[in-house]
């Protein structure tokens, strides 16, 4: 097996065990870490793609991997957003939880 | 030999991803996540993205870790409501089996891609001479594809204005980050003395070197963005008020400065983003050099935060 | 070089329309203060101008505007594209802009005391960034620039959500900015897919390179699923309602009117351009049934709301449903391919009109918030008296919205019905009907409560915000007169403009919804006591209302379930392999 196919496969698992992450965690800052898992999983396949793609003496396709430096840089960014957002909900509210409140419904207007 | 090399590093990635996910408390998880993040650096070397290799293990690897584990000591006290939340197993079975279907998916599609796999690399090598730079992946990104690294840019400066943005309002103009109290002959204070000035030299030659050899702007600007976060944390030096004119003015004249060229070129080469012939090189090492202090700033206010903090008058 | 790879003249325009609101931008932050706000006001002509300009050059149909940057032709270089559709586009978002910045000089000007503030700097500079990265998605002929303007357009939303640092806002715009980085990443995952497979990310190759093939299909479901999250599309509405809800005015109309727009564009973009040949009509039946559905559960949720803004809210997610309903109208069988056409015509005519008429929507609501200290539906009686400016704007958006001629909405209708008939897709004319019936219900519940004839309302309007009364009307007025203009010089199907005075045919065809949108209102509506209409027809109605109010109930019941982060998380994956295997099924 080649590299580009062993990290492509791993790629696609670790894109599975961050949705997977995703979806159970109910701490948003372990959303955000599975985010990342699946950011890093995506970036990963595209650098398989970009090994796949060595030729004209090149050991890679230089296009994914420049492709790939801004898409880290991205999320890196989204990332620091996303760290600052949860602190601040933290410091105003004590608490990090993204269910919404079930709203009180008074029936009153059911007539 | 190769292959097996290959998959004990793949394995171990999974291994670590896996504990990232499913380790009880926020703050495991985080600190695997660093690790995890320092581990894909050799997952890169293999696959001969020498480029990509540093700035994972600068920006994803180091960056990130650093963020994600200051946020985790700080929502130390919301780990017990998470955990009080957690779902039930049928859930989590529903959960498997869609994000297991996606990735048998993926996984399917990664073997189903063509043979022999399309590429650009004949065209960049063909074209790069016209640039004047020898690392195919710094002509990529400063003339090919400049566009995107201009955006890039602008992406980092937004993303910092939305952090701002969330100062409370008492504090707007203030400084980012709250003050440490940190031991003035511990190790930390040690070791914020003496890293930095090795930490500049390298970043500055790993920016330098950028042009003909694996590395660039955004890796140098990290290592120096990341010389004085530790000389903050150590308590050296301190974050500036985000009022400061010259603050601003810092984090606009790099992607300033790329727009100018840029402008420059519809009427020098006759499109915007180009450079006129012979002038490739030169152009491109301004920008490299006017973008390099903005970004370590802006990777550096990024790190440290929304304003916290007035400053004494 | 083929035609395609060259860069046509008035094509700096191009980059013109991108560079003006980030330079903008970065010149508001780096000169802050009051002058933000300064050079905000001033980049609104030049960007208008530009718009204008591009909308000109691409009059008479079927051009192209192509601009090489770096003079660098694809699949190496990067190319900006504008077709008439774009140029459209771009001059509404212009319009819109506008008309949102000089309503928000009223509540986001730096107060005299300081020299900068936070809010007032912030919303300026994250507003020009909006309109950059809109432009951008607009013109952008490459997946990863696309890629890059998505997340531009994230970045600058997501604070405009939580300005005013209240903890509901903030955990709005986290969960916003959660769900839409999902979004993100799958759209990226596509296109490397793409690029995978064919050595390039720019949609023109891509169009003339696809085939249908088992990557391509992923990629395809993929990338449309992961734009149905940034778009709000059912049951991917978590984040949407209270993003928008809360968010402070100015900010809602932008978010509601313009940025849900973006993704939207790019899923036309993606299926009319890049992929014609893989849409099955399978998987084009299965957008349209998240749209209808959306159409369904966001107006009967509205009709039960308590709060005008978060009535409005879910109104957009009935709406974003109707966007959603051009594409399987857009199957040409002949071709066995999707093809711009009526349909076309039809979805950029509905977005236009919803941009202008959900725009002055929210400053309406926002002014009467301003006045009133609050937005409770039951409080606005009497408020048509006081507040006759943006009574008039929300009643003349709600009617546009409604499709009453000559609206664009009306426009969009009857281009819609056009082409479900010649496609012979019957069920889609119910769903057009209906939804206009829908949209009728929420806008004449929210008209009744504000014109119900009760003791004197105690909304005082500020002189300053007068001005954003008239922007709102102004818009409003737009979205209703907008059925008048020449359309058919960019979308050759668009009628020519409808003549005054209407005829006897297009007033009723515009009046039956609101009819019909009357009896649903009275049926399904949650009306306070007293009731504006005598407690005798309550009585009559009985047993029909008790019932109606049961599946209301039921309805915000599963909407409540869906907006939960598990369920929505479970609902993108299930879309994206509902997409994945409808893409197959077709072959």
């Amino acid at each position: 097996m080649t590299a580009p196919t062993i990290f492509g496969i791993c790629a696609a698992l670790l894109v599975g065990i961050g949705l997977f992450g995703v979806i159970i965690s109910p701490h948003p800052l372990r959303k955000l870490l599975a985010f990342n898992l699946i950011g890093s999983g995506v970036f990963m396949l595209l650098g398989a793609v970009a090994r796949r793609g060595a030729a004209a003496g090149m050991g890679g396709d230089p296009v994914p991997q420049a492709l790939l430096i801004t898409g880290i840089v991205v999320a890196f960014s989204a990332t620091a957003l996303a760290v600052a957002l949860l602190l601040r909900l933290f410091n105003e509210t004590g608490s990090v939880t993204l269910a919404a409140d079930a709203r009180a419904h008074p029936d009153a207007g059911d007539t | 030999m190769i292959a097996a090399l290959n998959i004990g590093v793949a394995a171990l990635v999974l291994a670590l991803a896996l504990f990232t996910i499913v380790a009880r408390e926020s703050f495991a998880a985080c600190v695997g996540f660093l690790a995890y993040g320092l581990l894909l650096t050799l997952v890169w070397v293999q696959l001969q993205g020498l480029d990509v290799a540093l700035i994972e293990g600068a920006v994803g690897g180091g960056l990130t870790g650093v963020l994600v584990i200051g946020a985790a000591v700080r929502l130390r006290s919301t780990q017990a409501a998470a955990d009080a939340a957690r779902l039930g197993m049928p859930a989590r079975m529903l959960a498997v089996l869609l994000s297991g279907g996606v990735a048998a998916a993926m996984a399917a599609c990664v073997l189903a891609l063509p043979d022999p796999a399309p590429t650009l690399a004949p065209q960049v090598s063909a074209s790069m001479a016209a640039t004047g730079v020898a690392n195919p992946v710094t002509a990529v990104l400063l003339a090919f594809r400049a566009m995107d690294t201009l955006l890039e840019a602008i992406v980092l400066v937004l993303a910092l204005i939305g952090v701002w943005s969330l100062a409370p309002d008492r504090v707007w103009g203030g400084r980012p980050a709250l003050g440490y109290d940190v031991d003035p002959d511990g190790i930390l204070a040690y070791v914020a003395r003496i890293l930095p000035p090795i930490g500049i030299v390298a970043g500055i030659y790993i920016f330098w070197a950028g042009a003909d050899h694996p590395g660039g702007k955004f890796q140098g600007a990290t290592i120096l963005a990341a010389m004085w976060l530790l000389a903050m944390r150590a308590g050296l030096t301190d974050a500036p008020p985000v009022d400061r004119k010259w603050l601003r003015l810092a984090l606009v004249a790099g992607p300033a400065a790329f727009f100018a060229i840029g402008l420059a070129g519809t009427v020098t080469a006759g499109a915007f983003l180009a450079y006129p012939d012979g002038y490739a090189k030169v152009l491109i090492l301004a920008i490299e050099w006017a973008l390099l202090p903005s970004l370590a700033l802006t990777l550096f206010l990024l790190m440290a935060g929304a304003p916290q903090r007035m400053s004494a008058p | 070089m083929p035609a395609q790879d060259l860069t046509t003249p008035g094509g700096l325009l191009l980059v013109l329309a991108v560079l003006v609101p980030f330079a903008g931008m970065l010149a508001g932050l780096a000169l802050g203060g009051r002058n933000a706000q300064r050079v905000a006001l001033a980049t609104m002509p030049a960007g208008l101008g530009i718009a204008v300009a591009i909308a000109g050059a691409l009059s008479g149909a079927g051009g192209e505007l192509v601009y090489l940057l770096g003079n660098w032709a694809p699949p190496l270089g990067v190319a900006l594209r504008a077709d008439a559709a774009s140029a459209l586009m771009l001059v509404a978002v212009a319009v819109v802009i506008s008309g949102i910045a000089v309503y928000a000089c009223g509540d986001f000007s730096t107060p005299r005391s300081a020299r900068e503030a936070r809010a007032p700097l912030t919303f300026w500079i994250l507003l020009l960034a909006v309109w950059g990265s809109l432009n951008l998605v607009l013109v952008g002929g490459d997946l990863f620039t696309l890629y890059v303007a998505l997340e531009l357009l994230t970045f600058a939303a997501v604070p405009l959500v939580c300005l005013d640092g209240r903890g509901e806002t903030l955990q709005s715009a986290l969960r916003y900015l959660l769900f839409a980085l999902l979004g993100s990443m799958f759209y990226l995952l596509g296109a490397v897919l793409l690029y995978g497979s064919y050595g390039t990310l720019d949609i023109a190759l891509l169009a003339a390179r696809l085939r249908p093939e088992a990557v391509p299909f992923a990629a395809a479901a993929l990338m449309t699923a992961g734009l149905l999250a940034k778009t709000a599309l059912f049951p991917l509405h978590i984040w949407l309602p209270p993003a928008h809800a809360g968010a402070p005015a100015a900010a809602s109309a932008v978010l509601s009117a313009l940025v849900i727009k973006g993704s939207w564009f790019l899923v036309v973009r993606l299926w009319l351009k890049a992929m014609p040949s893989l849409a099955g009509l399978a998987s084009m039946q299965v957008l349209a049934g998240l749209g209808a559905a959306a159409i369904v559960l966001g107006s009967i949720v509205a009709l039960r709301q308590e709060r005008l803004k978060l009535l409005i809210a879910f109104s957009t997610l009935a709406q974003i449903g109707y966007l959603f309903l051009m594409f399987p109208l857009a199957f040409d069988p002949a071709s066995a391919q999707l093809a711009a056409g009526n349909a076309l015509a039809g979805g950029i005519m509905q977005a236009v009109s919803h941009a202008t008429a959900k725009a002055a929507m929210f400053m309406a609501a926002g002014s009467i918030y301003a006045a009133l200290g609050h937005d409770r539906l039951e409080g606005l009686t009497g408020i048509g008296r006081a507040m006759p400016v943006s009574m008039l704007a929300f009643a003349l958006s709600g009617l546009a919205l409604v499709g009453l001629p000559p609206s664009g909405a009306y426009l969009a209708k009857e281009l819609l019905l056009e082409a479900a008939a010649q496609s012979a897709q019957w069920w889609w004319t119910i769903v057009i009907q209906a939804g206009g019936m829908l949209t009728a219900s929420y806008v004449l519940l929210v008209l009744a409560h504000a014109f119900t004839l009760g003791e004197r309302s105690t909304a005082r309007v500020s002189r300053a915000a007068r001005i954003g009364e008239m922007a709102a009307l102004t818009l409003a007025a737009c979205s209703l007169l907008l059925g008048l203009l020449p359309w058919d010089a960019w979308l050759p199907p668009a009628r020519p403009a409808l003549s005054l005075p209407l005829s006897l045919e297009a007033l009723s065809k515009g009046l039956w919804p609101l009819v019909a949108g009357a009896l649903l209102a009275i049926w399904l509506g949650r009306w306070g006591h007293p009731a504006p209409f005598g407690k005798a027809i309550v009585a009559r109605l009985g047993a029909a209302r008790r019932a109606g109010l049961a599946v209301g109930k039921l309805i915000e019941r599963i909407d409540c379930r869906l907006r939960q982060w598990p369920a929505a998380s479970v609902s993108l994956l299930v879309v994206a392999m509902l997409l994945g295997a409808a893409v197959m099924v077709a072959r």
